[in-house]
């Protein structure tokens, strides 16, 4: 048969009498798939796990973070710093660390074939984009138990004990900013050659005011005077923000994904 | 019931075209398979059909939904077998096939079902990286039917195994599965054997298509030459 032609569909039907065969599978009793709920818990699952094995991520992160602290404790040849000071050293220190989170985020899926496995199944793909966020979040927060404290007891003046509810509050929002736009950007970087660079290129400009809103909103927080809360109007800015990116995240996600 | 059906079937990369005018059409339960030399596009052409890559041109029907507008609607009945197991290396073969039950649905009992079929529990609980290329190989087949799939897609499948694990595997992906398959290979004897409809390809472009009693051995080694 010629270059193109179409073979009907019968063809080969001889060839079918070689052995004995089974019923073919049916999609009448096809189990349903997951709902978004269940497919997020078996990917976040998987990806903690993965974590577990590898301690890939945030070991790094933590390590990094607790350096940094120590560079600048005998750059600034200081023994305390407090208010603006303070909160800008912590917000970016905790910037670059997750930074490294964000570059690992999706590169076994990439390298070990865990992104075609997942196109595969019948599931909701923003599935993905919710567990890798939770997934980054969870490093985040192992990631500031190690850091904050670190943090206390290197550089920072004022006592960490009265900060610590409205500091809570600020890295909550500002983690919650940086997971999501973390998992868009390295979404995107993943499949190019570049991605350590590009993920870094592309998070850090998007994630500049998430650091400004979080280092304006934890100033007060570390000033000698004690002040009894973080700075509302800056907390509400990090909310704004998170959800604004929240839902464009989850709107183009589905398409960074497609061939 | 047509299961497959191509009509001018294109797909590029950049400039490079790695598929053109590839039209064919494959019954229910038959089995297709694909021959070419290196590079001549069964991978590319596989990946479209588990609607992984978008085709550029033609008309691409799988299992009776349009692709890659209804692409959603075929997902979780395609088994795809390529050359990347699509295993975790740090996860046990358990753990792997537990992640991806879960993703289609599916009971852990298959799993374990599975594991017992490709003779893998014993090692089931190892870390995949540990496991030698055939046993990796026998986990992808079990990943590749744990939903199972009504097509199959088999890249080369019983590449790294031995005669014994071939045997183990072949009542899953082989002619008695029942499944619809889509086979590439190189091997023109096998093959052959294998298929109800023949597709040779060179650099993308049809070079032979006909029911597989049509097509002597030479004709496929020709496909190489």
């Amino acid at each position: 048969m010629s270059a193109g032609t179409d073979v009907p569909v019968s063809a080969g039907t001889e060839a079918r009498s070689r052995g004995e065969r089974r019923a073919p599978p049916s999609s009448s009793v096809r189990p349903d798939p997951p709902g978004l709920a269940a497919t997020v818990a078996a990917l976040l699952r998987k990806e903690l796990l993965v974590e577990l094995r590898t301690l890939e991520s945030v070991p790094g992160m933590s390590l990094f973070a607790v350096t940094t602290f120590v560079v600048f404790h005998f750059a600034l040849n200081r023994n305390s710093v407090e208010g603006d000071l303070a909160s800008g050293i912590l917000w970016v220190t905790l910037l670059f660390a997750a930074i490294l989170g964000v570059n690992r985020l999706f590169v076994a899926d990439a390298e070990e074939g865990g992104f075609d496995g997942f196109l595969l199944a019948p599931v909701d793909r923003s599935a993905m984009f919710v567990s890798k966020a939770l997934a980054l979040l969870a490093y985040l927060v192992v990631l500031e138990l190690v850091a904050v404290p670190a943090f206390s007891l290197l550089l920072l003046g004022p006592s960490l004990g009265q900060a610590l509810p409205g500091l809570l509050a600020v890295l909550a929002l500002g983690d919650i900013g940086v997971a999501v736009i973390g998992t868009l950007v390295a979404a995107l970087a993943v499949r190019t050659r570049a991605r350590d660079l590009l993920g870094a290129l592309l998070a850090l400009p998007l994630l500049v005011p998430v650091v400004i809103g979080g280092a304006r909103a934890t100033a007060p927080l570390f000033s000698l005077t004690h002040a009894t809360g973080p700075a509302v109007r800056w907390l509400l800015t990090l909310g704004l923000y998170d959800l604004v990116f929240g839902l464009i995240a989850f709107a183009l996600f589905d398409f960074l994904l497609e061939d | 019931m047509t299961a497959l059906l191509l009509e001018g079937l294109a797909r590029h990369f950049g400039e490079r075209e790695a598929l053109g005018d590839v039209s064919l059409s494959l019954g229910e339960g038959q089995t297709l398979v694909v021959f070419g030399p290196n590079g001549a596009g069964k991978s590319t052409l596989l990946r479209v059909l588990a609607t992984l890559l978008r085709p550029h041109a033609g008309q691409v029907r799988v299992l009776g939904s349009e692709l890659p507008q209804e692409a959603w609607a075929v997902r979780g009945r395609i088994g795809l077998l390529g050359h990347e197991p699509l295993l975790y290396r740090q996860l046990s073969a358990r753990e792997n096939l537990r992640f991806h039950a879960r993703l289609h649905g599916v009971g852990e009992t298959r799993v374990e079902e599975l594991l017992a079929a490709v003779a893998m529990t014993d090692r089931s609980s190892e870390a995949v990286r540990t496991l030698s290329r055939g046993m990796l190989q026998r986990v992808a087949v079990a990943r590749a039917v744990l939903h199972d799939p009504e097509l199959l897609l088999l890249d080369e499948p019983y590449a790294n195994l031995d005669p014994a694990a071939v045997e183990l595997v072949r009542p899953l992906i082989g002619a008695t599965s029942g499944h619809t398959r889509v086979i590439c290979s190189h091997d023109p004897s096998g093959g052959l054997a294998e298929a109800d409809v023949v597709l040779g390809l060179r650099a993308g472009r049809v070079a032979l298509v006909a029911a597989a009693h049509d097509v002597q051995p030479d004709a496929i080694a020709e496909l190489y030459r």
